[in-house]
């Protein structure tokens, strides 16, 4: 059963992936305001994804000494 | 999360910060082209420092004014993480001076010869320097009430060594760094223009938030720590 249930997953997976080559032949709105200007929207993008990765993990942090303290004090 | 509202205010400035500062316009300026962007970067990361060590001498005179144990744990751990933001400070003005400063046509020893020999520089290692004795000679005092006061007391001659060292001394000695010989940086008729100010503050007190948000992280640690010890 899992194993089926791998594979089918996988197979959606590389679906999805070609779908996204397809598209990207089109013209697509968004494809565009991220290939203009240099594309620097991707720096943005990318920088964006890292400040918020560093943020989450942050958060988490928060919360975990948030309860240590509920716990100890 | 434990009294949160300038936690999300840090989050929101810093998004702003990044997304305003790769796509607001900047002026073309000679030499530096898109470089000029660092200023919200760079030099965030040194007016975080200068807030932080602020806060570090701050708590270490309330340590000496009434010998509260805590306030010497918010004084070491603010000197820490602004030593951290001084680091960071440093080696992201290598990475943009070598790209500025740096003469393609010589060779990369002449250029660090110049660019070593720069007072700026010097005067922001002396600070970190200073700043870094102050950790060793915390960590080398084992007695736990001599250590909170030495280093309370070293703490305010370190403060007044950062601010003549980062900014009176390079400024009275000719430099590349922008803001030296009478020539302030941030000015509006030669450096940047009036709009890169708009993302500039935000952004100095964006990084300021975060680096405070972490220092509380660690601080609230250190204290649980303390707790678990001395029941």
């Amino acid at each position: 059963m899992m194993k089926y249930l791998k594979k089918t997953t996988a197979l959606f997976l590389m679906l999805m992936l070609s779908t996204a080559s397809f598209a990207q032949d089109k013209d697509v709105s968004v494809a565009d305001t991220m290939r203009s200007n240099g594309r620097i929207y991707v720096v943005v993008a990318v920088v964006l994804t890292i400040l918020i990765g560093l943020v989450v993990y942050l958060i988490r942090l928060d919360r975990k000494i948030t309860k240590l303290e509920k716990e100890l004090l | 999360m434990y009294k949160s509202w300038w936690k999300i205010a840090a989050i929101l400035l810093l998004i702003y910060t990044v997304i305003a500062g790769f796509l607001s316009p900047v002026p073309k300026l000679q030499l530096l082209g898109e470089t000029i962007r660092n200023l919200y970067f760079h030099v965030c990361m040194w007016f975080a420092m200068m807030i932080l060590f602020t806060i570090s001498v701050i708590n270490a005179i309330k340590y000496l004014r009434g010998f509260q144990f805590k306030y010497d744990i918010y004084s070491r751990h603010y000197a820490i993480m602004a030593i951290v933001l001084g680091i960071l400070g440093y080696s992201t003005g290598a990475i943009w001076a070598a790209f500025t400063w740096a003469d393609p046509n010589s060779s990369i020893l002449d250029n660090f010869k110049t660019i070593a020999r720069d007072p700026k520089l010097i005067g922001a290692a002396i600070a970190l320097l200073v700043y870094f004795a102050y950790l060793i000679l915390r960590d080398s005092i084992q007695d736990i009430d001599k250590k909170a006061r030495i280093s309370a007391v070293y703490n305010i001659f370190a403060y007044a060594i950062l601010f003549p060292s980062i900014w009176i001394l390079p400024r009275i000695l000719p430099s590349l760094h922008p803001g030296n010989e009478d020539n302030p940086a941030l000015d509006v008729k030669n450096d940047i223009s009036g709009n890169m100010r708009i993302v500039f503050y935000p952004a100095v007190i964006g990084w300021t938030l975060l680096a405070v948000w972490i220092t509380t992280l660690k601080i609230r640690l250190t204290l649980l720590k303390e707790k678990k010890m001395m029941p």
